[in-house]
């Protein structure tokens, strides 16, 4: 089941890439293939048990390159589970939302559901080189993304974008051999090295692998300081890449701290904690200040989530601190640290699709050029301002489940926590800012003559925003599932 | 049964006005039923309510929300004390709805529907017994507010002061939050009840957050001076939002946690000054107001820190009584003064003189309102103003004394406004608002006649309360300054004209965050611009020491090839050629870059790629090998 998820995208991408159906077969199929690989993932969601701890659902193991404990291993727990269902609800509202594309819509669509392959199996994938090769053939995709469909500078911030993630992975790479390497026997199955835990008592080599796999993941997220190939790469990318990238891409990183550095080497990661916790903060606070700076829409989006992303760190890290801290309270933060993955995967999925809007229109993003929006679009002012209220944290959003988990349960652990606090009240005042400097006033500028949302800009901006709510209001299935698995790392980070 | 009441007092308002919501940007005009499917969801709301906190046993209902923590779900309850604020709440929505559907003016769909759902946060917020279901309720309250004050967003000037109600309210907010980590920390979990149970430190901070919180909504000291930008709003949003409402809650929050700040020992006494504080110099304030508007906003923060010191003191049962006596009071006055605003296109105090006289019925209710906010005997607050300084009496006779003289300042503004209300003054030219109307439909006195009725007689709740020598005081305080404004006007200090500087105050911390904002922004380019340049730096080495390679290597060969006299010639031409083709190599290089930085894509990437990858494998291999 979990095989026919991943790769079924991967299939109907290489079909769609040899087999010339014209534009409006290849858009009709991106959307059926999403929608039937949405519908499995549904199917997989609805059967899904929580398994005993260190165990997974939907397990396979197969033996690709066993000279070196290279293996084909993948499953499903519930810290995966939310992610995969997340990428296939973005890539789903990806596809609708690509309808009307008029720029090579077959070959975007077969490097889309490539893309879409991608991202699954690093969710998926329970090896290392698995989780690598994943990793690095989502940086290809993205790249080919950007350069083949942005605008602007799209060349120049495809490249850097690729440069530096690609440096990011380089580091990861050398942490998991690091890894690898310290195992006895041994290997790159991630439950096997999690079990293992093997630099356990070696604080040098664990620091310094812990240190090449967190300034990989680090990148990837991105965290203050190594989050400044984001702006650019967002400004210029189309709007479902940025979707994709915002929504889907930033979790390769947060995923990865959970999945991979917290469990395996937990007497390095407790040293860290600290470290993160203090970068934590400073993502929150620099990300949500810095946005508030910025007068071009989709760089202020990008800027909201370094911010958005810091919480996850500030959580992350705070689980760190076991000593003197009460293991429900980290349970709590690293509970939220999850939920905020896919929260932020929704809500911001959604905001960049209505900033894709804008460009569709005007070609621009420029804040100050446009003014009193509501009255040509109502529909696209009305889901901008759910949106922005979601993305503010706003109870009855999935983003107050996340924030208020992650700010509790990091109090909780420690009380520097408290320094994250005010990035609420931040997010608040630059959304509002933006959301009145586009919206209200007199219809001025480029938004004279806007033409209103369409039906396929509708449905899946609608569609992110609603799931936003049903978790903001019953979050009780996602916490279900993630809460035994946090409760679990939080297990393992402590040992 | 009692569940099913508290789901639809809950989720009656949310679904309907979510409905109407989504009506309104669907249709993007007026939808005709609107007003009407509005009133009869808050009066289904309002019969909910009233047969709730009828009901004999306690209604009680929950969900799960964060499961991982005691009182981490949604739990609602109606009891002794949310049960006849929740009454007020649903019916003055009710009495306001039904104004707003009569007074004949056209309003956008959009209106209904955030009333509604403003409602259903407020219920939420009256019945929730847990934090996370407070902060569901508390928030949205925000949120919608925001969106009623800032209706007509064609006009930035009223969106500004609905952000300035929401910013401050939330930067209040942040206190819960606080609250709820402190909680986790001290052990208490989140239901409401236990929160004084938490250990150590933590019992402290989860206090002052709700203080802090709770001083916010409430438009105490020092966050008062969103509530003057607040009124940019519709009168009907102020005759809501400003009286029983969201500025309520604030003083309602306070009263349920009582027992938290009394646990502390100085979160109680905080809270009772600051009460007290704030029903003197927002007293002021209203004296010296020039616009009815403005005037009845700073007495709602004055009214409402009789609410807080009750809450401070533990006097929870005259607290409420001042906060339904207000409610019903104030939404009247609100009510009246939009009708006027209506008319007279205008609410500034000029335009004003003699209205009671041009609109006698309107002006009959609206005095009456007028002296029940005096503390005249025997109305409603005259009451429970009596039961909360009998409170402070038996506490701090300091306390006391402060809150005889907010008495006193209630009854100057009061007086002020009926003074000019049956002035006998030509009044000022209207219009600078809307173009006035010069009517006040008849239908409209019977939502304010019930809202007046309610000023009059719900004083009978807090009677028993108030110590005799309060209730004789107070009245002989509030007739004494009656008389005297009404014969010559009280002196409005110019220091409290502006709100005590606070709305200033605010703005000023606005821009200073959008200057740091501005500066942090400008520091993120530079670092941007350094790991650019980092970039470029480092790839223009790597050029360079490929270059120097390869002239390296080729020398060698050169070298193998030839023999020792030209190896020697050679070895000149290479020590000539090596360092200048390295430096060559650099500034071209160099060059290159900034040709390669307009048009990186060339297939560099791709041979980038490679390399790496080779390079990486062979690391791997290496590894592998020393291993």
């Amino acid at each position: 089941m979990l095989d026919l998820v991943v790769f079924v995208p991967l299939v109907a991408a290489v079909l769609l890439a040899a087999v010339d159906v014209g534009d409006r077969a290849a858009r009709g199929t991106w959307v059926a293939v999403t929608v039937l690989d949405l519908a499995l993932l549904v199917g997989m969601a609805v059967a899904y048990r929580t398994p005993a701890p260190g165990a997974l659902a939907y397990e396979r193991r197969l033996e690709w390159i066993p000279s070196v404990g290279v293996g084909y291993h993948v499953g499903v727990d519930g810290l995966s589970l939310p992610l995969l269902l997340l990428t296939g609800v973005v890539f789903a509202g990806c596809a609708v939302y690509s309808l009307r594309e008029q720029h090579r819509p077959r070959a975007q669509a077969a490097l889309f559901l490539f893309l879409q392959t991608a991202c699954l199996g690093v969710f998926a994938a329970q090896d290392l080189v698995l989780f690598f090769v994943f990793f690095d053939l989502t940086i290809v995709g993205m790249y080919f993304s950007l350069a083949g469909w942005g605008h602007g500078d799209h060349r120049r911030s495809a490249l850097q974008f690729f440069l530096y993630t690609f440096l990011g992975s380089l580091a990861l790479l050398v942490g998991f051999i690091g890894l690898y390497l310290a195992a006895d026997p041994h290997t790159f199955d991630i439950p096997e090295l999690i079990a293992a835990a093997p630099l356990q008592g070696s604080p040098v080599a664990g620091a310094l692998v812990l240190g090449a796999v967190l300034l990989g993941l680090a990148i990837k997220t991105p965290v203050v300081p190594f989050h400044t190939w984001l702006p650019p790469a967002h400004t210029d990318a189309p709007a479902v890449g940025s979707a994709v990238l915002a929504a889907v891409m930033l979790k390769l990183g947060t995923y990865g701290f959970v999945r991979i550095a917290m469990p395996m080497l937990p007497d390095a990661w407790r040293a860290w904690a600290w470290v993160l916790v203090g970068v934590g903060i400073v993502s929150v606070l620099w990300g949500a200040l810095v946005a508030m700076a910025q007068r071009d829409l989709k760089r202020m989006i990008a800027y909201t989530s370094v911010n958005h992303m810091g919480y996850v760190v500030l959580a992350v890290g705070a689980a760190g601190l076991v000593s003197g801290s009460d293991a429900v309270a980290r349970g709590v933060a690293v509970t939220g640290a999850v939920t905020q993955m896919v929260s932020h995967g929704l809500i911001t999925g959604a905001l960049f699709l209505l900033a894709g809007v804008l460009h569709d229109r005007r070609d621009s993003y420029d804040l100050g050029s446009f003014g009193g929006l509501a009255a040509p679009a109502p529909r696209f002012a009305a889901l901008l301002v759910v949106g922005a209220f979601a993305s503010l944290g706003l109870p009855g959003f999935s983003g107050f489940v996340a924030e208020f988990q992650v700010l509790t349960g990091s109090i909780g652990a420690t009380s520097w926590a408290v320094a994250a606090v005010p990035g609420i009240l931040l997010t608040a005042a630059l959304l509002l800012r933006a959301v009145q400097q586009l919206l209200t006033g007199p219809t001025r500028g480029l938004s004279v003559g806007f033409q209103d949302l369409r039906a396929t800009e509708t449905l899946p901006v609608a569609g992110l925003l609603l799931l936003a709510l049903v978790v903001g209001v019953v979050p009780a299935t996602l916490l279900g599932w993630i809460t035994p698995a946090a409760t679990s790392v939080v297990e393992l980070v402590g040992r | 049964m009692s569940g099913v009441l508290l789901a639809a007092l809950v989720a009656l308002p949310l679904v309907a006005g979510a409905l109407l919501c989504l009506v309104a940007v669907g249709t993007a005009g007026v939808l005709r039923a609107a007003p009407w499917l509005a009133v009869g969801t808050a009066a289904l709301t309002a019969a909910a309510a009233v047969a709730a906190s009828a009901a004999a046993t306690r209604p009680m209902l929950s969900w799960a929300f964060l499961p991982t923590v005691p009182g981490g779900e949604v739990r609602l309850l109606v009891d002794d004390l949310s049960g006849p604020v929740l009454v007020t709440v649903t019916v003055v929505a009710l009495l306001v709805l039904l104004a707003a559907a009569l007074d004949g003016e056209h309003r956008p769909t959009r209106f209904w529907g955030l009333m509604l759902l403003f409602l259903g946060s407020v219920t939420l917020t009256v019945t929730a017994a847990t934090l996370p279901g407070l902060l569901l309720g508390w928030e949205i309250m925000g949120a919608t507010s925001y969106a009623l004050i800032g209706l007509r967003w064609r006009d930035p000037e009223r969106v500004r002061g609905g952000q300035t109600a929401f910013l401050t309210t939330r930067a209040a907010d942040l206190g819960l939050y606080l609250t709820g980590g402190a909680a986790l920390a001290g052990g208490s979990g989140w239901s409401l009840e236990r929160l004084p149970d938490a250990t150590g430190p933590w019992v402290h901070l989860a206090a002052a957050g709700v203080l802090v919180a709770a001083l916010g909504k409430a438009a105490q000291l020092p966050f008062s001076g969103w509530l003057s930008g607040a009124m940019q709003g519709p009168s009907p949003v102020s005759a809501l939002l400003h009286s029983a409402a969201m500025v309520a809650m604030g003083g309602y929050l306070l009263l349920r946690t009582s027992p938290l700040l009394a646990a502390t020992g100085w979160a109680g006494p905080a809270a009772a000054w600051a009460g007290a504080l704030t029903t003197v110099a927002l007293g002021a304030v209203a004296v010296a107001q020039t616009d009815l508007k403005q005037l009845l906003a700073a007495s709602t923060a004055a009214q409402l820190g009789f609410v807080v010191l009750a809450a401070g003191l533990s006097a929870t049962t005259a607290g409420t009584d001042q906060l339904i006596a207000h409610a019903a009071t104030k939404a009247a006055l609100f009510l009246a003064a939009g009708a006027w605003l209506t008319a007279l296109g205008s609410k500034r105090l000029a335009v004003l003189r003699g209205a009671a006289r041009r609109f006698p019925l309107l002006g009959g209710l609206a005095t009456i309102g007028l002296l029940a906010l005096a503390g005249a005997p025997p109305l409603a607050l005259w009451a429970s103003k009596g039961a909360v300084l009998a409170a402070a009496r038996e506490d701090s006779t300091a306390l006391w004394a402060v809150g005889l003289v907010g008495a006193a300042l209630s009854a100057a503004y009061a007086s002020t406004a009926l003074r000019v209300l049956w002035s006998q003054a030509a009044p000022e030219p209207g219009g600078d608002e809307d173009p006035g109307t010069g009517t006040v439909p008849r239908a409209l006195l019977l939502p304010i006649g019930v809202l007046g009725l309610g000023a009059v007689g719900l004083g009978a709740l807090a009677v028993d309360d108030a110590g005799p020598g309060e209730l004789v005081l107070g009245g002989i305080l509030a007739l004494g300054v009656l008389a005297v404004v009404l014969r010559r006007p009280a002196p409005a200090p110019s220091w409290a004209v502006h709100w005590l500087g606070l709305p200033r105050a605010g703005e000023l911390l606005g821009a200073g965050t959008v200057r740091l904002a501005d500066w942090s922004g400008r520091g993120d380019d530079a670092l941007q611009h350094g790991v650019l340049g980092g970039v470029a730096g480092v790839r223009g080495l790597a050029r360079g020491v490929a270059a120097l390679d390869d002239a390296g290597v080729a020398g060698a060969v050169d070298r193998v090839a030839a023999d020792t006299t030209r190896a020697a010639a050679g070895s000149t031409r290479l020590d000539d050629a090596g360092p200048g083709a390295a430096v060559r190599a650099v500034t071209r290089g160099a060059r290159g870059l900034g040709v390669l930085a307009r048009r990186p894509q060339t297939g560099l990437t791709h041979q980038y790629y490679v390399q790496v990858a080779v390079v990486l494998a062979a690391a791997l291999l290496l590894v592998l090998v020393v291993r």
